[in-house]
């Protein structure tokens, strides 16, 4: 089934958006996402993929072009960082608003000044409440995994999707990868077609203004798609277990079972969480971790089945809202504040810009938390001043 | 006596019942560009009079598909539209951005530009009001020397010559650049027409008075229209290839005077900042003409007088 590859994280979402057969893709370069439509250029101008490859003049554009194309009822797709993101702010909400299922890729890149090129989560995050589903990812697998899986549910509920990988740490890394057999991947995603489309004949007006009367009702909607994607991201996870042999939830417990601390990871710090949950389980620790794989819809029920029950939860954030704390911290914090038993939750803060998160350090943040009597809703890892 | 102009279809593909202003340019180009464009077409509209006119949720006053995009994206959400067509087989159907002066002289120049570089296969119409009408007259690049606008109050009017948005295209090297007036349909509607037959990048500048921000009566709507073009502060012509002038007619050259007094954001113009406005139009269309004459060898083409147009 399928052959291995060698892959960048970033040919890894190229093959994804291949073997999803997009249709229309519109990019602007910006490292460290450059490879990924570079690739898929070549792609296109081989003939190996039956797609439109629109190059514009700003991601803005990007953006807008995979709107227009998706509008039309072509399976659409573009992929960013950082600045390139933060400048389709406008279009981001305009995609999500028109309910159309794009999906884009963002290497997560630090955001500018001062510049940096390397990874952590602001850029994202900044994006978070625009209706996009966000999908962080901790391989090149479940990269190419999670393009694929972005446009099942994504065309299902009417929502884009951004799936997410760290700059350089996933992005310029190789790594062996399943490319699928074409036959089996368009089995589980069969081709698009949108129920709502603009349609040479079909007089019908579409994001016309709407008063106070309709608007409401439009971002109800919104919303209760949403929820409905909750399902569905784990359904058709499972389903792609089933196909390919690798499954996807929302999230993954890793090493939980009797853990009395959790650790709470997003991204690649992931990978080198769990070396150290296995390592400090040999050392008789009751330590696991959960990895954060969807943050929008967030997966309220799943991360309250999974942390309700434990001593302390340690999140690890590869970001920071000024002025508040890191935002995986904030959401885990608020969906377990219902909960009438519940454990106690740190925020840490380590690697921003890009600077290494090491097995040490995710070992120092672990018995610091346990340690701690009091919650510490920031506790920086590495700064040096 | 004749009903219909020469060369414009009967056929309607607007609505009654949208709600433009009285005297409204911009509808009544609508109105022509439709009747030429026909059916097999899908329209794109940012943030404009228009967004408001062409009908609220869940209305559509086009007979055509219409998709409302942000601002700025006019003329790359119209190649984004034609690619997904065009992927969905529809590779037959024209797509038309339609914005206003602030959304292409302004905000929109961005993607105009990349998308009239790449020579995208769309029709780019602006239809120019000279200011941002529906946020209330604030001045655009295409506001015209001399005139009042709500940021632009008359003790500093507007000190800076209209955007020259046609050669800026041209020097895309794009097929077909044209201007159009809606007191000329039969002109307006063949190059529509011509426009819709054309492939590549295909840009039209529409003069579209608008009474409530040019502080006119509604009735002066197609008089001024066509002052404008008989004082030759808007000239019809067209641009092919970047490097074609074409002028489709020779103004009568009424006074430049006649054309800025029917309107009461010029009415604080002194004579001799009118004597000024009038000496700045005879260059400019100076130019143009020796531009025509580049082209075709002569001006003796251009008809003169009337109602005849060179095609």
């Amino acid at each position: 089934m399928g052959k291995k590859m060698v892959l960048t994280g970033n040919h890894s979402v190229s093959y994804g958006a291949l073997l999803s057969r997009v249709e229309v893709i519109s990019a602007y370069p910006i490292t460290p996402q450059t490879q990924i439509v570079e690739l898929l250029s070549e792609f296109v101008a081989d003939k190996i993929l039956n797609a439109i490859f629109v190059n514009v003049e700003s991601e803005h554009s990007a953006m807008s072009a995979c709107i227009g194309a998706s509008a039309a009822g072509a399976r659409a797709f573009t992929a960013t960082s950082a600045q390139g993101l933060a400048l389709m702010h406008e279009m981001l909400h305009w995609a999500a608003g028109a309910r159309l299922p794009i999906v884009m890729a963002n290497v997560n890149r630090a955001m500018a000044p001062p510049w940096s090129v390397w990874t952590d989560q602001n850029d994202s995050l900044a994006q978070r409440d625009t209706g996009w589903m966000q999908i962080y990812c901790e391989s090149n697998q479940e990269v190419l995994d999670t393009v694929i899986q972005a446009y099942k549910v994504s065309e299902q509920v009417l929502l884009p999707t951004m799936l997410v990988l760290d700059a350089f740490v996933l992005s310029h890394t190789a790594e062996p990868v399943e490319v699928y057999d074409q036959e089996l991947v368009d089995e589980y995603l069969p081709p698009y077609e949108a129920k709502y489309r603009l349609e040479p004949g079909k007089p019908q007006a579409f994001g016309s203004l709407a008063d106070a009367r309709t608007y409401f009702e439009f971002r109800y909607k919104m919303q209760k798609a949403m929820e409905k994607a909750v399902g569905l991201i784990e359904k058709e996870g499972e389903l792609f277990g089933e196909m390919f042999g690798r499954k996807y939830g929302l999230v993954e417990e890793f090493m939980m079972d009797d853990a009395d601390y959790i650790l709470v990871t997003s991204g690649t710090i992931t990978s080198t969480a769990k070396v150290v949950v296995r390592e400090l389980q040999k050392e008789g620790e009751k330590v696991g971790l959960l990895k954060m794989r969807v943050l929008r819809p967030f997966p309220f029920e799943t991360v309250r089945k999974a942390l309700g029950d434990r001593k302390k939860v340690a999140v690890i954030d590869r970001n920071i809202s000024f002025g508040h704390h890191g935002v995986f911290y904030q959401e885990i914090k608020s969906a377990l504040y219902p909960l009438e038993k519940r454990p106690q939750v740190f925020g840490y803060i380590p690697g921003l810009g890009g600077r290494d998160v090491t097995p040490q350090d995710i070992r120092d943040m672990y018995f610091d938390m346990k340690k701690r009597e009091k919650v510490e809703e920031i506790i920086w890892k590495g700064v040096k001043l | 006596m004749k009903f219909f102009w020469d060369g414009v279809p009967m056929e309607e593909n607007t609505f009654p019942g949208n709600v433009a202003c009285q005297g409204c340019g911009a509808a009544l180009a609508m109105r022509l560009a439709m009747k030429a464009l026909g059916t097999n077409t899908v329209v794109t509209i940012p943030a404009c009079c228009w967004t408001i006119i062409s009908g609220e949720f869940p209305y559509n006053s086009l007979n055509v598909p219409l998709w409302h995009t942000a601002f700025e994206t006019t003329a790359i959400m119209a190649a984004g539209i034609k690619a997904g067509l065009t992927m969905k087989g529809h590779k037959d159907t024209l797509v038309m951005g339609w914005a206003g002066d602030g959304g292409t002289f302004d905000i929109g120049i961005q993607a105009l530009s990349g998308a009239a570089e790449r020579n995208e296969d769309i029709l780019y119409v602006c239809y120019d009001n000279e200011a941002y009408m529906n946020t209330g007259i604030q001045r655009s690049s295409a506001t015209p020397e001399g005139a009042w606008t709500t940021t632009t109050p008359v003790r500093h009017p507007e000190d800076k010559p209209k955007k020259n948005i046609e050669e800026i295209l041209a020097a895309h090297r794009v097929p077909y650049v044209a201007t159009a007036n809606i007191a000329y349909p039969e002109d307006f509607v063949r190059k529509f027409k011509k426009a819709r037959d054309i492939k590549g990048t295909r840009f039209i500048h529409i003069f579209a008075p608008c009474p409530p921000g040019w502080k006119m009566s509604s009735e002066l709507s197609i008089k001024s229209a066509r002052a404008a073009v008989e004082s030759k502060v808007f000239p019809l012509y067209e641009i092919e290839n970047g490097e074609k002038f074409t002028i489709n007619y020779w103004p009568k050259g009424i006074p430049v005077r006649d054309y800025l007094k029917m309107q009461g954001r010029f009415r604080h113009l002194t004579d001799e900042r009118i004597e000024e406005i009038q000496k700045f139009v005879e260059e400019t269309w100076e130019k143009l003409v020796r531009k025509h004459e580049l082209t075709h060898g002569t001006t003796e083409n251009i008809p003169r007088g009337g109602e005849i147009f060179y095609k």
